[in-house]
Parts: structure tokens; sequence; C-alpha cells
């Protein structure tokens, strides 16, 4: 049984902290005692060394992309370069505070004014912010830039177009702007049904909000005409930057008409997820919609770098601070690495990688949509699944064989959907490993399904009891009634 | 520099089986206007060369290194034990993604546990969820909680509480139908009258930052009753370090209590990344914003972690869900769990009493040099203001030369408070840095 913090005990002084150089009573007397607290936290006595080995040994129960190939669709898990880790942590920028004289803090502001450049330059955009700390929070923010815009032009808009592929995040940052949100159909090709698009669009259209390539890992061939169809409606177009890998120095969202983007620093632009975060969410805009973005803007003159002081149509500031400065270092550094022709290689190796496993998985899965894809694509396990064998359980064999589940069940308009991203980073090696391996699994379905149908079976648990967490919610430690700890 | 795997021979190869004579034919779909333009960005570079690039620009930045921070205002200066950043940085945590797959992630699924055990200690609050962006944008998460709670559309927000948190409340609840009312500040605390008179049938809920922007103890006990007898919520605010010593929110009744996670073991980094926490009491659980872990067991009985309550969230609730909220702040939490396990149940206090005594000891010096005065006679935590009857440029001037970083002009936020400098004072503070600031200050 894996054992908590909460649930081992060694010694633990925090000798690591320096001493007291007054007496505890004395220290106490300078806050009335009604402010003070009764209980004590019962937190876990652990010496450094079981500190140490405590997490140590949980991080070995993850799958990660320096230990697995991870192909998880979506979610673009490419190699995190380590001279990234080490730049963000150099005291230069970690042992700097965001209030510091904007004289003594001009190489933290020339890296987040060359990174507006180096993104705008990147997606075809002219202003970009790098307030919003994640790809969810770069839709609030774009959607308030909507807002803010109808609002300078005295239009009323209720409604947000998003195609029925679209990811979660979407249609909520949408509710949490007050929109109503309408779906727009997907064709038999794969693509957003132009038709079914005009016949939503009106004036109560604030914006539709899209990935190119879309979640089916398709280039949406229609978008110049699906752009003037938004704006003759008097809509923006909001592009969600989940799948920008696909498209770095191969074309740019800007050219194709979108007005507001937002990009995931912690998939195209290589921040390690972190198991969850911190990522980053930049937004850039058109011309027309600069004077919206969250206040304050980096800018420079002549040499200086330093904060705009007045934004008045400004939406305002969605985090404290100036964003996730550590994720955005990192990005910038992984920019001025590659360069423009380092650029142009993650998407040609991107698209490369995904094309010839898809290929390759033809003649074990059904494909929905035959076209080439981009950097990733979305394959069904609907002839597994008559067999008797799930895309979860799929999934989980996987995780067997070392390599981390692709995204399941999504997009939902694909029946036992597994979307599969291999991203740029991994070698043809590991391609045709992982190819070899789905076809194991595939033959397994009929000489031993079980085998199948019950794993993982080397992983630190097995299938994990998802109802009984959800129906029992063990959320936290509780100390036994009565015990010391 | 590129992070490629593949050589031009296994690319050949793959064209080949896909069937296409060259990329190019893999992107013939894209319109051709769209393919018409070239980078600005100039050319790659080498990690050696990155590494210098990035170290001179680095030299344009003042730090704790070489100077000494006074300044806090949110973020503030603590020290990190080394074992905090080497055990978090270790690829298994960095480069895994959200623990979708828990049976492949019971590692990140079991810390985000007992981070959120450690929470709810320290909070004396009933649950936690496994991380937010920020201080700010919890409290804005908070403030929707309460008014998606029932049907009261009121915020009560001091002035006490940090400016740009208050931006960002504003920012989050623009479109939540909502009123926010701000309650005015009387010496250096939310002023208690004016709260009552402001307390009606319609306030969701009352916010109070505890300590406050000025670093002062709100009268935190008073607040909740008051809040509780007009049936409203309290949002409490709170900086994770103070509660070594401070009362929890827990304690004095607070329904939701979020803070800054930073001073757990992140570094101040220019502001972030950092983590929000967010701990409620029990009845609001199931209308948290944001993943949880919980612990159940595998088939076999075996004791395992999964995210959980999954049905408040985006991926499966879409428009309906409590948030928008996808990719959190996990690693800097993973940091935040770990930095209080070292900590235990005597470094947090002994953390807190440090820092307490540091601040106290720096206070009582400043006040005894000519022109400094009390801002407010009013408890303070490791953070106060005072008045500096000085020139503000030839203060600032003698601040640098000391190679002293801060403290706070007051005047950046609030207009009205002229000389008035907001000081922080961790337990980094040594006796020859404060020797440096008296002598900057007395100059």
């Amino acid at each position: 049984m894996s054992e908590l913090i909460f649930e081992k005990h060694s010694l633990n002084d925090a000798s690591w902290l320096p001493k007291l150089e007054e007496p505890e009573a004395a220290i106490l007397k300078r806050v009335p005692k009604e402010y003070l607290r009764k209980s004590e936290p019962a937190f876990p006595s652990l010496s450094e060394l079981d500190v140490v080995r405590h997490f140590t040994n949980l991080s070995r129960k993850n799958f990660s992309v320096d230990t697995n190939f991870y192909p998880l669709g979506s979610c673009t898990m490419k190699y995190n370069p380590k001279s990234l880790d080490s730049i963000a942590s150099s005291t230069s920028y970690t042992q700097i505070h965001p209030y510091q004289d904007e004289e003594d803090i001009q190489g933290a502001l020339k890296v987040l004014h060359e990174m507006q450049l180096f993104l705008s330059d990147i997606t075809g955009m002219d202003e970009f912010t790098l307030q919003p700390a994640a790809g969810a929070h770069g839709e609030f923010c774009g959607l308030l830039i909507t807002g803010a815009y109808h609002r300078s032009k005295k239009q009323k808009k209720t409604k947000v177009l998003i195609p029925d592929s679209a990811h979660g995040t979407n249609p909520a940052s949408a509710a949490l702007c007050g929109y109503e949100v309408v779906q727009v159909l997907t064709n038999a090709k794969g693509h957003v049904d132009l038709k079914d698009l005009k016949s939503k669009l009106d004036d109560s259209v604030a914006c539709l909000m899209m990935t190119n390539p879309n979640t089916l890992g398709l280039f949406e061939e229609e978008i110049l005409e699906i752009a003037q169809c938004v704006h003759k409606a008097g809509g923006l177009l909001y592009y969600d930057g989940a799948n920008m890998n696909a498209l770095v120095g191969i074309c740019r969202p800007g050219d194709m008409g979108f007005d507001i983007v937002h990009l995931n620093l912690h998939k195209t632009f290589a921040v390690p997820h972190g198991s969850g975060g911190p990522g980053s969410g930049p937004v850039g805009v058109k011309k027309n919609l600069v004077q919206f973005l969250p206040a304050p803007r980096i800018l420079k003159e002549k040499d200086r770098y330093f904060f705009e002081k007045t934004a008045p149509s400004s939406i305002g500031k969605l985090r404290s601070f100036y964003g996730n400065f550590g994720a955005i270092i990192r990005s910038y550094a992984y920019i001025k690495a590659l360069g423009v022709e380092g650029l142009k290689g993650i998407s040609e190796n991107a698209i490369l990688n995904a094309n010839y496993l898809k290929t390759k998985l033809k003649s074990i899965f059904e494909m929905p949509y035959n076209d080439f894809c981009m950097h990733e694509f979305v394959l069904s396990a609907s002839s597994q699944k008559k067999r008797g064998v799930k895309a979860l359980d799929i999934a989980k064999r996987l995780l067997d064989h070392g390599v981390y589940a692709p995204t399941i069940y999504f997009p939902l308009i694909v029946d036992e959907a597994m979307m599969i991203e291999p991203t740029e980073t991994e070698s043809k090696e590991t391609l045709d490993e992982f190819v070899s391996i789905l076809r194991r699994i595939d033959e397994e379905i009929d000489k031993d399904p079980q085998k199948v149908l019950n794993a993982p079976h080397t992983t630190p648990v097995g299938r994990i009891d998802e109802v009984a967490a959800a129906r029992h919610p063990n959320l936290r430690f509780k100390p036994p009634q009565g015990s010391v700890l | 520099m590129q992070y490629i795997s593949n050589t031009e021979k296994d690319k050949q190869e793959m064209l080949t089986a896909i069937g296409v004579p060259s990329f190019e034919s893999l992107i013939a779909n894209i319109p051709k206007r769209l393919r018409d333009f070239e980078l600005k960005i100039p050319a790659g570079i080498s990690e050696l060369e990155l590494d210098r690039e990035l170290d001179e620009t680095g030299k344009r930045n003042k730090n704790f290194k070489y100077y000494i921070p006074y300044i806090g205002a949110g973020n503030y200066d603590h020290f990190i034990p080394a074992v905090v950043d080497r055990l978090a940085l270790r690829g298994e945590f960095i480069t895994a993604y959200t623990p979708y797959q828990g049976e492949a992630s019971q590692g990140t699924l079991q810390s985000m546990y007992e981070y959120q055990s450690l929470m709810c200690e320290l909070t004396a609050m009933d649950y936690s969820n496994a991380s937010m962006y920020d201080g700010a944008s919890s409290l804005a998460e908070a403030a929707l909680l309460a008014l998606r709670f029932g049907e009261r559309k009121k915020i009560l927000m001091p002035e006490t509480v940090h400016p740009e948190y208050r931006a960002v409340v504003e920012t989050y609840l623009s479109y939540a139908g909502s009123e926010i009312v701000t309650i005015p500040m009387k010496n250096g605390a939310l002023d208690l009258d004016h709260l009552k008179k402001s307390l009606d049938q319609n306030v969701a809920a009352v916010i109070v930052q505890h300590p406050n922007f000025f670093g002062i103890l709100e009268e935190a006990r008073e607040i909740s009753d008051l809040a509780h007898r007009a049936g409203a919520m309290l949002i409490a605010c709170v900086n994770p370090v103070s509660l070594g010593v401070l009362q929890p929110p827990g304690e004095y009744g607070a329904d939701i209590a979020v803070g800054e996670g930073q001073p757990l073991g992140n570094s101040v980094s220019f502001g972030g990344p950092h983590f929000g926490f967010f701990t409620v009491k029990e009845e609001l659980l199931r209308k948290i914003p944001g993943r949880i872990a919980g612990m159940t067991v595998d088939k076999t009985g075996r004791r395992s972690f999964v995210l959980t309550l999954q049905a408040r969230e985006q991926h499966i609730r879409r428009e309906k869900a409590t948030s928008n909220i996808c990719t959190n702040q996990a690693l800097c939490a993973l940091k935040g769990a770990i930095y209080l396990t070292l900590l235990g149940k005597t470094g947090i206090k002994k953390l807190a009493l440090l820092n307490l005594s540091n601040a106290h000891r720096t206070y009582e010096r400043l006040l005894k040099i000519k022109g400094v005065k009390p801002f407010s006679d009013k408890p303070f935590f490791n953070e106060f203001a005072v008045r500096i009857d000085k020139d503000r440029d030839a203060l600032k001037v003698n601040l640098k030369k000391h190679r002293i970083l801060g403290p706070l002009d007051l005047q950046k936020f609030y207009p009205a408070l002229r000389s008035s400098y907001l000081f922080a004072v961790t337990e980094k503070r040594t006796g020859e840095d404060l020797d440096q600031l008296i002598q900057a200050v007395d100059a």
C-alpha cells in the first residue's frame, strides 16, 4: 500500500530554518490573543531523507515525456528541453519582484516585450498580451475582448458559435462571459459544415470559436470563406491555439482572418506540462482590438522597456502581476534557440510523424476521416468494440507496454475515438514500436481478450474504481479520532 | 538548435510509406495565399549561445542575490530549501500531463491528495481543490461560487484587499449580473461601521483579506459573524505562512478560504507562476471550481488515487461547468506540498514566528528614526506600512545606494496615501540587512 506523508513518522525539527532570536512568548505578545491559532494543524513529521524518498518514489509512479512515449492527442506532449529549465531557474529571473522599479527589471521586460513580438510574428497578429495563465484563461480573455469590442460598437450580441468537435473549455468560457452557446455541425469530411454555419450566423453572433486544424486533426480548407461569412454577419473569429503545433512556420491564423488568437505555450512552445500546469495562454489580437487588451501592456521606446501607464478601454486584469513569467521565459528561450528554421521544423515533423502513424495504423483501426491529417488524427476503435474491447480497454492495455494512453472518447462526434498526437520530437523508431504494440493488442483481443479487458497489469495500481471515488468522496486525510501525530 | 529525432533517411522512408513525393503534398489543401509570408524571427542559436544571451539579459535585472528585498505586496521572498526544486523538477513530475489516466499517474494524484490534505489542515477548512492560477483568480472564483450558491447578487469587497485582486474580481464578475460594493478603510483596516450598514438581504458574500494589503490584521471573527447574521458567506483571502500562528479561516467560520500559494516553496519569479489555493466548507464541495483528487481502490482493493467529482468540470459539463478552468498550476502546488511537508508541524509555527519577529523588530527600529511614523496602530504579521516624511526621490536614491529593493510606495495604488510605504520582512532578512535599511532611511 502506498503510505501517505501523514502515515509515516520520523524526526522533523525544522532545523533548516534559522533559530528564533527572541523567546516565543515575546514574539507572540505582539499580536492580541484573539488573533492567534487555537488548533494545531495535523501536519506530518518527516525527516528530510524521508521527504525526499517519499516524493521520489511517488514520481516513479508517473508516466511522463521523459520516461515514456506520450501520444496524448490535443495535448502536444513534446520533449521539453532541459536548457529551458535551467534558464528559468536562474536567480536573474526567479529572484526578482514584480513591483521593482522599471529600470531595475529591464531584463524581464525585454523578455516579455520581445516575446510579444515573436508571438505576433508567428501567428500573424498585431499585438499580444502574456497575462493569461493557461488556455482557458486565454479564452476568457479573448471573449472579454470580444464583448468589449461589440459594446464599443454599441452592438448587442448574445451568442457564441462553437463547432461540435470543440474542447469543453470553449463553451465553458463562453458561459462565463454570459453568452448562449450554439453548436455548429461537422460535415462528412470532418470539417465545419459551412451550410450549417451560415444558417446559424446572424447579427446576434458575437464570435465563432475555432481551432484550425480542428480537433479531428484536419485543416479547415474553407477557412477563408468561413472568415468572410463571420465578418459579414458582424461577428469576430476566435482562434483556439490548442492545435498550433500544426501551423508554426506553415501558415498563420492572422492571415486566415482570425481576429483573436490564444496560444498554449505549454503545448506548442515547449513549456513542460508539470502534471497539469503551470501553463501560459497568451492572447493576440488585430489592430482594432489592441485597446481592449488586459492592462498593463509592455512597451518599448528606444532601448527602454516600460509598462503602459493608462489603458482606459482595457478589459482590466485577469490575474495578479504580468503572467506566468517562469513559463513565458522558457518559451522565449525555445523560440530563440530554434530560430526561423527550427520553428518550421516543428510543424513539418509533427505533420510527417502524424501522417506516417495514421498510414501505418489504417490496417488495424477504422479511420473515420481519410484525408491527410495535420499534427494529429482521430481513429475509431469501433471494429474492436464489435469484437468485445473498447477504446478505454486498449488505452489501459497500452500502459502495460509503457506507452501513455491517447486521448479517448474525444472529440465527442467520433465513436470510440482515440486521438493520437505523436509530436515532432519522436523518432520513427518509437512510432514503429507503437504501431507494433497496437498490432499486438489488436491480436490479443481475439487470443486473450481478458488480458485487454482487465488491463493494466503492470502499473502501480490496476483499473481504478472511479464510480466509488465519486460516490464516497475521500478527498483529504483525516487524522483518526484521538490519535496523536 | 532543433529537438528532432528523425534523420533525413527516416523522413524519406516515412514519406514513401505514406505514398507522397514530398512533405508539401501533405499540406496541399492549405490555400496558396496563406503560405506566402516570411517570419522575422532571427536564425536559431546553439544552447551555449542561448545560455550566454539569456545570462546577459538577466544582468539587466536587479535580483535578490545582490539586493535586499523589503518588498512584498502579494509575493514574498521566503527561503526555499533545495529539496523542493530537486524533487519538483524531476522529469516524472514536470513532464507529465494532467493525471487523466489514473493508473499511470499515481504519483501526481497522491501528491495532489496530500496537497489537499495539507491545505485543509493549514486553513482548518473541510475541502480543498488541487489549485487555481493564483491568489487573485482564486478570490474571483470564490466570489462566483458565492453568487452561484443562491439568488443574492451583491459582493462586499473592502478597499483593504490587494488592489490587483480587486481588479481581477471585477473582471471575472463582469458578466455575472452582480454588484460589487466597495467597503472603505479606516485606520488601515476595513471600516466595520460601513460594513454593517452595507449588509442587506442581497449580499451573497463579504470578502476579507487577512492580513490585508497593508499587512494589518482585520477583525476576521467579527466580520464573519456580521456576514453570517446577514445570511451572507464569508470569503477569506489569507497568507498561508501567517496561519502558522494566526487563527485559520476555518476557526472564524469562513465559508470559502483562498489565497496566494507563492509563499509556500515557490520563488517570486517576477510574479508567476505560482498557485492559488481554494478551500471550502463541506456544503460547498460540489460547486467548487477546478480539479480534485480522491482516494479510492482499484479492482483488487488496493489504495488508489483518481481525479474525481469531475461532473463539475468543463470537459464533462461544457457550458454548464462550475468554471472554465482546465490547466491549473499543479507543479507549483506540488512545490507547496513538499515545502509544507518539510516544514511539518514544528516548522510551520517556527516560520510564522520568525516572520512575525523579524517584521516587528524592523518596524520598531524604523519608528525610532526621525520622520518615520506609524501608518496605523493595528496589529500586523510580516508586512506593515509606515509614513516617512522625507523627500520621495531622495529616499529612493538612498535605498538604492544601500542595495535595498522596495518598500512599495503606496501611492502606486492609493493616490491619496502620500509618503506611505509598505515593507515586507520575511525570515530571510538578517541583522545586517536591517542595519542597511536603517542607514538608508535615516540618511
